[in-house]
């Protein structure tokens, strides 16, 4: 380790405050966050030079020490506002909280709702905080002992408040606006809007901790990391966690993909090249020369299942796979739930694979009969439309978790594709223990594939796609 | 290797923020945190971000607010020991044995040796340079993602011990420790070992009230209501889904040609009319269009 400028003037650090410490990072571990031991010495250092009276301040300090990944960062925030933010000050002042100066417990929740709404229009930054405060205390309705669950108080109060009421008024109040101005006003409403949701949130949350110790709720809270988050499982704000994540991913995949390709082009000894060239050097062969190898790149064909339950990790996958279709000489897809139909053309129309995804829903006509998963009626209509163009060079991969509802498996028509083409490639989102349970017929389809990966979350399909090119 | 309070740079982060802004460099709170403890805690700072957040700047505008020289290594692919350490003047050494034979002194080959493998025969490149320098310096090694995984080794030794190793010489110690930023567009993962040795800061776009401040400060003449107009626009583009999101330079641009073309104040036909400046894809600029008229989502 290097020496550091050790401070005279960073004070030595109380027990207090390294206990919290060291609690706060290993909640930080378990959730997944890498922290080396060098790190945590790092951080302490930090914590010993700055300036404790500044949060802000502290709070990005001890990040830069702990925190080396952005999609990281939410974890570390969250975690920080409970151990060291939301703490209860022993300055604080006590009793109900107040609005401009006035007690709120005289106000009824219309009233309450009308002010939020006033600061809402206007942006009013501390006012929002305020009401923020005040309606949890009022409508929060937090018991001591009852279940740490913040999002069922936070949504208690925001309802309280008519929260989607406000939205709606706020909405028209843009609407009056022309032109611009409205687009403009309707974003700044969306943003205030966001705010006072996590005011509110983040008021709960302060409230759980001085009951209940930082601690507790945090291990209440925790949550995997957008990589680590299950595919069949994402609420609506991870799967945005998780789209911000992939994009990344998928160019930092392409980048290392492509020089791998370029610099793995040396194959045997190239006798003729090395006599000629030893020509120049008396016939002595100095200087020996290679073959280039010309790999050819496969051609990748992706057969997605989008029915509801599997839909985000087709989503995932079929994003990664695009913005990969520079390591492959073509890209096709299909997607079907029980009829097929191929969306080679939706995905590449679309600027956005996001987009591509919602119009495939519309616009792809993948409902044979019921609209239940049937893999055995999607695979034999496949083979029997297109699996004549299926090649030697073709790789197919199938997304999907083989959940057939019952239906026919049709097992010879997966044996024909893997027959025509080089590879097939089976990727299931659920975890290996629910296999071949219940309505899934993983294995006898498994049997003609070249293999079948577990890819429950975006580490796994990462792995994958590494291995894969 | 230095180590006393008193060679502290910085007196707290605020302060820090303070000199920034003196140099036209307008950093959020986490910024000037993360470079006051990079002077405390003589670590090297990794700055990652999208394109056009100023994290070169940042390198650039700490060097000039500690009068310090700007000592740069530009990272590629291919960029090895030679061009970032250091190398030795091989047609000096060759002329410097030559003229040993004509004038054919009494030096025995170990004193030659020791000659032409000493300071005047080395050519030292960025890290060398930034590791001897006796005046101030900072030290810039932009785009370290470009360098392949292997390279990155290169670098460790700088980063943790300020010191280079060059075998016929010995082991040459930094006098000071310069402070060291890294960029990265993070195109790709890069390794834990060199993670582990930075402080981390991601560099994202600045918040309304700081994006404002720097459209003020860098576009002369500009009246305050066009530049807020500016800036809620530009925020709102940026949370589209759009392929590349509008980096501050190039708010600067487009807020530059709004003055120029004299607007006073911005409206949905001007916007579209204008948008070029700002997006630099097709698509980005029909979908910024569209949504800056209607209200409705």
């Amino acid at each position: 380790m290097s020496a550091t400028r050790a401070g005279t003037e960073g004070g030595a650090l109380g027990p207090g405050l390294l206990d919290v410490f060291s609690d706060f990072v290993g909640e930080l571990r378990a959730s997944g966050v890498p922290v080396s031991t060098t790190e945590v010495l790092d951080a302490t250092e930090a914590l010993r030079q700055l300036p404790l009276s500044d949060r802000q301040a502290l709070k990005s300090g001890l990040a830069a020490a702990l925190v080396k990944e952005e999609g990281h960062w939410r974890a570390y925030e969250a975690l920080f506002d409970l151990y060291f933010s939301l703490r209860p000050s022993p300055g604080a002042p006590a009793g109900a909280p107040a609005v401009e100066g006035e007690s709120v417990v005289t106000l009824t929740p219309g009233e309450l709702a009308e002010r939020a709404y006033k600061a809402l229009l206007e942006g009013n930054v501390e006012a929002l905080a305020g009401l923020a405060r005040a309606a949890v205390a009022r409508f929060g309705g937090l018991e001591p002992g009852r279940h740490l669950s913040v999002s069922y108080y936070t949504l208690r109060t925001l309802r309280q408040l008519q929260l989607d009421d406000l939205a709606e008024r706020l909405a028209a109040s843009a609407h009056e606006a022309t032109g611009l101005e409205g687009a403009l006003l309707a974003n700044d409403y969306r943003r205030r809007l966001a705010q006072l949701r996590a005011d509110v949130e983040a008021e709960v949350r302060r409230v759980m901790v001085s009951e209940r110790g930082a601690g507790a709720v945090a291990r209440a809270l925790r949550r995997p990391l957008p990589e680590d988050t299950d595919f069949m499982h994402l609420s609506r704000e991870e799967v945005a966690a998780l789209q911000r994540t992939v994009q990344p991913l998928a160019r930092k995949l392409a980048v290392h993909l492509a020089r791998q390709r370029r610099r793995r082009h040396e194959g045997r000894l190239d006798f003729r090249a090395t006599m000629r060239r030893s020509l120049s050097s008396g016939g002595v062969p100095v200087e020996p020369r290679f073959r280039s190898r010309r790999r050819a790149k496969p051609e990748l064909w992706v057969l997605a299942d989008i029915s509801g339950s599997v839909a985000a990790f087709a989503r995932f996958t079929l994003q990664l796979v695009y913005a990969l279709s520079s390591q492959f000489s073509r890209t096709r897809s299909w997607a079907f739930i029980d009829g097929v139909d191929e969306v080679t053309g939706l995905m590449r129309e679309a600027d956005d694979v996001a987009h591509a995804v919602r119009s495939i829903n519309t616009a792809a006509d993948v409902v044979w009969e019921e609209g239940h998963s049937d893999y055995g009626h999607a695979f034999s209509d496949f083979v029997g439309r297109f699996g004549k163009e299926l090649s030697p060079r073709t790789s197919v991969l199938v997304l999907g978790d083989a959940r057939n509802n019952y239906h026919a498996v049709e097992a010879w028509a997966l044996a024909e594709v893997a027959r025509r083409a080089r590879h097939v490639w089976w990727l299931n989102p659920e975890p290996r223990a629910y296999w071949d349970t219940g309505d899934s017929v993983l294995a006898e389809y498994g049997a003609h594939c070249s293999g079948v990966y577990e890819c429950r979350n975006l580490r796994q399909l990462r792995r994958f796609v590494e291995h894969l090119t | 290797m230095a180590g006393t309070a008193e060679e502290a740079r910085f007196e707290s982060p605020s302060a820090v923020n303070d000199s920034l802004r003196a140099v036209g460099y307008f950093a959020d709170e986490g910024t000037a945190s993360v470079v006051f403890l990079a002077d405390r805690l003589a670590k090297p700072v990794l700055v990652e971000g999208p394109a056009g957040t100023g994290k070169t700047q940042l390198a650039k505008s700490v060097a000039e607010m500690t009068g310090a020289r700007l000592v740069r290594l530009q990272c590629y692919e291919g960029l090895d020991e030679s061009k970032a350490l250091y190398e030795w003047n091989y047609k000096k050494q060759l002329l410097r044995i030559q003229a040993e034979q004509v004038t054919s002194g009494g030096e025995t080959w170990g004193e030659l040796e020791a000659d032409i493998f000493s300071e005047p025969f080395l050519l030292a490149r960025p890290l060398l340079e930034a590791i001897r320098a006796s005046d101030p310096v900072v030290l810039l090694i932009d785009e370290v993602d470009r360098v392949e995984v292997e390279t990155e080794a290169l670098l460790l030794e700088v980063l943790s011990d300020y010191q280079v190793s060059v075998p016929e010489m010995g082991t040459v110690k930094a006098q000071q420790i310069p402070l060291v930023f890294l960029t990265s567009n993070n195109t790709r993962e890069l390794s834990e070992a060199l993670k582990r040795r930075c402080l981390f800061l991601h560099l994202d776009y600045p918040s309304p009230g700081r994006e404002r401040e720097i459209v003020l400060a860098k576009v002369p003449g500009i009246e305050a209501a066009l530049a807020e107009q500016v800036v809620r626009t530009v925020q709102l583009v940026r949370s589209l889904e759009l392929k590349k999101p509008p980096s501050v330079s190039e708010t600067l641009d487009w807020a530059r040609t709004l003055v120029l073309l004299g607007v006073a104040r911005l409206d949905a036909d001007v916007a579209k009319e204008t948008l070029n400046v700002l997006l630099k894809h097709s698509s980005d600029i029909e979908r910024a269009a569209k949504d800056l008229v209607t209200t409705e989502r």
